[in-house]
């Protein structure tokens, strides 16, 4: 008996998530938090100011798309990475119908969850698109480099688009930062991997199962 | 391209807050009669030396415009349309260039505070030494007017002479046309010096002559007399009903405080979650539910 527990207690961590897929993450979350701080300051003139945090206007310019680039190379990582685990299922469909009892915590009406609950894939399906998105209309309004190419309707046409999806992904930005701010355990999972057997029973708790018993 | 302290200035771009504004200036406006242009050019030279310019020099494509186009050091062109009508030949020039419209686009769709002003005069000017070089002046002019330079990342346009205005001259390219067909004055003026130059136009047969000032901008400070004014379009394309494209007016206009409202309430919310239902923690109760859970090797 004692042997069992004591097997157990060593068992009781588990990596949420490796090395290379946290580095994936924060090499993003960089480039977002840059990309918001100058992109805002291009949107609004109240923000202007903050052009300062990058030496300036001129330099917020020049900088701005080209970290929006390595977004882009660094996001596709991380698209290919959890493509897979966040595939949309009927189970999300179900979990998403009580997300009322996630908001106010009535954990034992919720449907268990996978590696990725539904809020977490929706989070992923927003990014991927505010990304893609993003990326084809700020090439669009590069104007040092494709201002001559591009049609002058077409620019403006991703100004516009360009604004409402950035600020679609600062949203979603932060409700997905308040979500790991909320929900404890899981910023220590982001920054050092593990988190413990009780998070992922209370969290995801398909995904627990899947992994003790060794079926996935 | 100069911020003159003697204009009063009516608008900055991206300034949320009021200009000031107390003092009532004279509008003004330059009057181009596009009847009376031989196409000499002068007022392009007169444009390049006032205000030091020295376009690159560009190469013959068939045709009399030179510079081909608009450029960040040529402010203003010539364009040659050949138009034939009732069996005559009619060589339409135009000298385009800004029109300073009364609703800027450029002004409007300008990120970088106060690098775009509007003076009470009417006059729009770019402020090179504020501009950030971003293009968006680009996306909201109607006129494709403003050009970015390569050489050092702003944007530059025709200044309608801001400085020699301020000081009571006219723009270097009225001073130096030779037949008259540059004009400015007042706005009031020079569209009472239009009605009776379109009235010699419809005197002479030319039905349609008329003046263009468009509304869609709110009117402009430079304005054309055109003799087929019902057809803008045969002046090397000018807009028939310009207006600030709606595309940039949702961009610059609703989005902007809708955005703001978004990402406040975003944040609200999660504050007022945390503060009424507090972190979601992890308890001894889940830790033992999953050690208990069957496991593949117990």
């Amino acid at each position: 008996m004692t042997k069992i527990e004591k097997l157990a207690v060593v068992r009781d961590t588990y990596v949420r998530y490796n090395a290379a897929e946290r580095i994936n993450h924060w090499i993003v979350v960089i480039c977002s938090l840059l990309l918001m701080l100058s992109g805002l300051a291009f949107f609004h003139p109240s923000f202007f100011w903050l052009t300062a945090l990058f030496g300036g206007g001129q330099m917020a310019r020049a900088l701005h798309p080209w970290i929006g680039v390595v977004l882009a190379v660094a996001f596709t990582f991380m698209g290919v990475r959890f493509f897979r685990q966040n595939i949309w299922t009927k189970e999300d469909t179900r979990w998403m119908k009580h997300i009322g009892d996630v908001i106010n915590h009535n954990e034992d009406k919720i449907p268990e969850a996978g590696r990725f609950n539904a809020a977490q894939k929706i989070v992923f399906y927003v990014m991927f698109w505010s990304v893609i998105s993003l990326l084809l209309s700020g090439l669009a309004l590069w104007h040092h480099y494709f201002g001559d190419m591009v049609p002058i309707d077409l620019q403006r046409f991703a100004g516009l688009v360009h604004a409402v999806m950035a600020a679609a992904m600062i949203i979603t930005m932060i409700v997905h930062v308040y979500a790991a701010i909320w929900n404890s355990g899981s910023i220590r999972a982001m920054t050092r991997g593990p988190v413990t057997g009780g998070w992922l029973w209370k969290h995801h708790r398909k995904y627990l199962r899947e992994e003790v018993s060794g079926r996935k | 391209m100069v911020t003159t302290q003697s204009l009063t200035i009516r608008n900055r771009s991206a300034s949320t807050e009021t200009p000031p504004s107390i003092r009532k200036d004279l509008e003004v406006a330059k009057l181009l009669d596009v009847s009376k242009c031989i196409g000499c050019k002068a007022c392009q030279s007169a444009c390049m030396a006032w205000n030091d310019l020295r376009p690159e020099v560009s190469v013959n494509t068939g045709v009399y415009d030179n510079p081909n186009d608009l450029g960040p050091a040529a402010w203003t062109v010539m364009r040659f349309s050949e138009h034939e009508e009732n069996d005559r030949l009619e060589w339409l020039i135009r000298k385009d260039g800004c029109m300073h419209c009364t609703d800027p686009g450029c002004l409007k769709a300008c990120p970088s505070p106060g690098a775009i002003v509007q003076y009470a005069n009417g006059i729009v000017d770019f402020v090179a030494d504020k501009c950030i070089g971003c293009g968006y002046c680009v996306k909201g002019c109607p006129f494709d007017v403003p050009r970015i330079s390569k050489v050092d990342n702003r944007a530059y346009k025709c200044s309608l002479c801001s400085d020699r205005v301020a000081v009571g001259q006219s723009p270097a390219c009225a001073k130096s046309c030779p037949t008259g067909a540059i004009v400015f004055g007042s706005k009031e003026s020079m569209i009472e010096h239009a009605k009776g130059r379109i009235e010699d136009l419809k005197s002479r047969g030319y039905q349609n002559a008329g003046l263009y000032d468009p509304e869609g901008v709110g009117g402009t400070h430079v304005m054309y007399v055109l003799q087929h004014a019902d057809r803008p379009e045969l002046y090397a394309d000018l807009p028939k009903d310009p207006k600030i494209s709606p595309l940039v007016s949702l961009w610059k206009g609703a989005l902007k405080p809708l955005s703001m409202v978004g990402m406040g309430m975003a944040v609200l919310a999660g504050i007022f979650h945390f503060v009424s239902r507090g972190p979601n923690e992890v308890t001894e109760e889940d830790e033992e539910n999953a050690r208990n859970l069957p496991r593949r090797d117990a």
